[in-house]
């Protein structure tokens, strides 16, 4: 598993992108990729054409990076789903919470 | 500063031990010397030096056979021996570190080199010392923590299966520690007849994962026991988790309200997988999670609503956590939903459905599953079910006897609150009722949804003819509750003093248009199928039933002797 964030040029996105495992091996990783930016972006971008699984404390995981991006006033999308990612984002109903493409 | 070592030099020749000593301790270090293996032996027994310079070639028991016993006494701990040996062929040298020799010195000695085997010998005794204490320390950490899980697990059985897991019509399949996976299976009689079940799966593993099942259970069962119904329980597992749960912890639950008189069952998923509706004859239906999972969302955006879905006898439901869908064989592929219809398409029976779907998931993954967990609930005749009369939590010595209270409860509080829970705690102040506390909780359960239902919200009961118009009368009543702002539903109560027992007369009136109650009495008694019920039942456990003289309302009466 390996996590890479990339900030827009403009600083105002950043894009998280999560290759392999999402999982609770993840943790701090995810967590760094946005804490440890110099810019304060307004959105996030979730890239998951490269996550393989994600699981539950996955899910966790996004609820904590939605409250730093703000809670209820968050922009965060999850691009790229593959089939049995978007299913677990589905049985979840995140996409009440997310905006998941 | 290196720690100062006890070495023993074993070496026959004198003038060598001499050189030897003198060098070592040169270097700080305390001396032993022998000048055979057997001496070296016992000097190791009495003084336990931490490092053996051996020469190999020694009378009476020579520095192999002397190593391979010290390396025995020493057990664990790493005593490293340093051969001194004027031999040179390969074979023998060899045949010191075969006898536990962990390094050799060359003759003639060469100060600087010994000082630095020593020293490197030293580094490594550290090091094995270092990792058999850290081994010590786990293995007194990992007792400990199986120490706690089973106390923890011991106060947590005491609360979580308090309920009826083991009622005749519901089986399930849980490992023992599964609570430390964070799953959670409770199910509770409900005062007025059926049961409420819950199964949970909290995120993550272990102690935080576990957390959280306490305050959930206990949430569940005294809502239950005090005839809450199933949205009122929801908001407020849901702002309880909310509330303590650290964010990102929550917990994927589905929960069941199952009815056995009115041969119903009311769902809410949030998070877990399609559980099944499984019918005797007939599709299975699947129920489908459409909500968020417990403690994510903020009281006022929590969504209560529940699905109802009629029964017939022998119907099944069976919810399952994300452990079956996920579990994993060697080749890392998951279960999956395809492969669970698959033992739900040969339509297993009941008593074999969770036994099969255990012995696929074993063909599939070679090993048990420790987080996996399937209930079955079954719809059965209420009788057979056995359930333990009401429990009360206070001795019941007050004589509440001689009184009357009336309530009228109008659109908005209709729309939000559920007054039976409020009226039947103040019903079983009184002693005498509480042994007919299941009919009374029943029959005002029945007189109030009647009232709200047909009264206030005009709802018609003949809809619930067959299961697509069931699902369009629970359709209509959410969305007419929904815009309700005016009517009313009220309750007379008033108590009597009877022979030295006593007489409940309930009155329940609605705002509705009123009907001829004393002739829909006797037509709702003929009629079967999935419309009401609900009078036939008021009628079967209350003393007396009839209509209020003018149309509005309906009288139950309970009554009770002195020995009661």
């Amino acid at each position: 598993m390996t996590i890479t964030s990339l900030p827009s040029s403009d600083g105002h996105e950043l894009t998280i992108v999560i290759a392999g495992r999402f999982d609770f091996g993840a943790h701090q990783e995810f967590r760094n990729a946005y804490e440890r930016v110099s810019s304060t972006p307004k959105s996030y971008v979730i890239d998951l054409k490269d996550t393989t699984y994600l699981d539950s404390s996955a899910l966790g995981m996004l609820l904590l990076l939605r409250d730093h991006a703000g809670g209820d006033s968050a922009q965060i999308r999850l691009l790229n789903c593959k089939p049995d990612v978007r299913k677990i984002l589905a049985i979840s109903n995140f996409e009440q919470l997310f905006q998941i493409a | 500063m290196p720690e100062r070592l006890s070495i023993l030099i074993a070496e026959d020749s004198a003038a060598d031990r001499m050189l030897l000593s003198t060098i070592v301790s040169r270097q700080g270090h305390r001396v032993l010397t022998a000048s055979n293996g057997l001496e070296a032996l016992a000097l190791f027994e009495q003084e336990r030096p931490q490092l053996v310079l051996m020469d190999a070639l020694m009378p009476v028991m020579d520095g192999f056979e002397a190593a391979r016993r010290i390396k025995q006494l020493a057990g664990e701990a790493l005593v490293p021996i340093i051969f001194l040996t004027s031999l040179s062929e390969g074979e023998a040298l060899v045949r010191c570190l075969e006898a536990g020799g962990d390094d050799f010195l060359a003759k003639p000695y060469n100060r600087i080199i010994l000082e630095a085997k020593i020293k490197a010998m030293d580094r490594l005794r550290r090091l094995q010392d270092t990792v058999l204490q850290q081994r010590d320390l786990i293995a007194k950490h990992n007792e400990h923590l199986l120490n706690e899980q089973r106390v923890a697990k011991a106060v947590f059985d005491k609360v979580a299966h308090s309920g009826c897991l083991n009622a005749p019509n519901i089986r399930y399949l849980q490992s023992p520690y599964a609570v430390f996976n964070g799953d959670l299976l409770l199910a509770a009689y409900k005062p007025s007849g059926g049961m409420h079940v819950l199964l949970g799966d909290f995120t993550g593993h272990g102690l935080p994962a576990a957390i959280g099942a306490m305050p959930l259970a206990e949430v569940f069962y005294g809502m239950t026991a005090k005839g809450y119904g199933l949205t009122d329980i929801l908001r407020e597992l849901n702002a309880k988790l909310r509330h303590i749960l650290p964010r990102g912890v929550f917990c994927c639950a589905a929960l069941l309200n199952v009815s056995f008189q009115r041969q119903e069952v009311e769902v809410w998923n949030g998070g877990l997988p399609d559980g099944y509706l499984l019918r005797r004859d007939g599709p299975r239906t699947a129920l489908v999670s459409r909500h968020l999972p417990l403690g994510v969302l903020e009281p006022a955006a929590f969504n209560d609503s529940c699905e109802v879905y009629p029964l017939a006898l022998g119907d099944r439901i069976f919810l399952l956590s994300d452990g079956v869908l996920e579990a994993c064989n060697a080749q890392q592929e998951l279960f999956g939903e395809a492969r669970l219809l698959q033992v739900l398409d040969a339509n297993p029976a009941a008593a074999q459905l969770l036994y099969q779907i255990q012995q696929a998931l074993h063909d599939f993954s070679g090993q048990q599953q420790d987080d996996v967990s399937l209930v079955e609930v079954s719809l059965v005749e209420e009788r057979q079910l056995n359930r333990p009369p009401l429990a009360f939590a206070d001795s019941g010595q007050s004589h509440l006897l001689d009184w009357s209270a009336s309530f009228e409860f109008r659109g908005e509080t209709l729309r939000h609150f559920n007054p039976l829970p409020f009226l039947l705690q103040l019903l079983l102040e009184v002693q005498g009722l509480r042994p007919q506390g299941g009919a009374l909780y029943t029959v005002l359960a029945e007189l109030y949804s009647n009232a709200l239902e047909h009264g206030v919200l005009g709802l018609d009961s003949q809809l619930k003819q067959d299961a697509e118009g069931f699902a369009e009368y629970y359709r209509q009543r959410s969305a007419r509750l929904l815009q309700l702002r005016e009517g009313y539903v009220r309750f007379h109560l008033q108590l009597l003093p009877e022979g030295g027992g006593g007489r409940l007369v309930i009155t329940v009136e609605d705002s509705g248009k009123g009907f001829d109650a004393q002739a829909l009495i006797l037509r709702e008694m003929r009629l079967d199928g999935l419309s009401g019920r609900g009078l036939a039942l008021i009628r079967q456990l209350s003393e007396r039933c009839r209509g209020s003289a003018d149309g509005q309302g309906i009288s139950v009466e309970f009554s009770w002797s002195p020995d009661a």
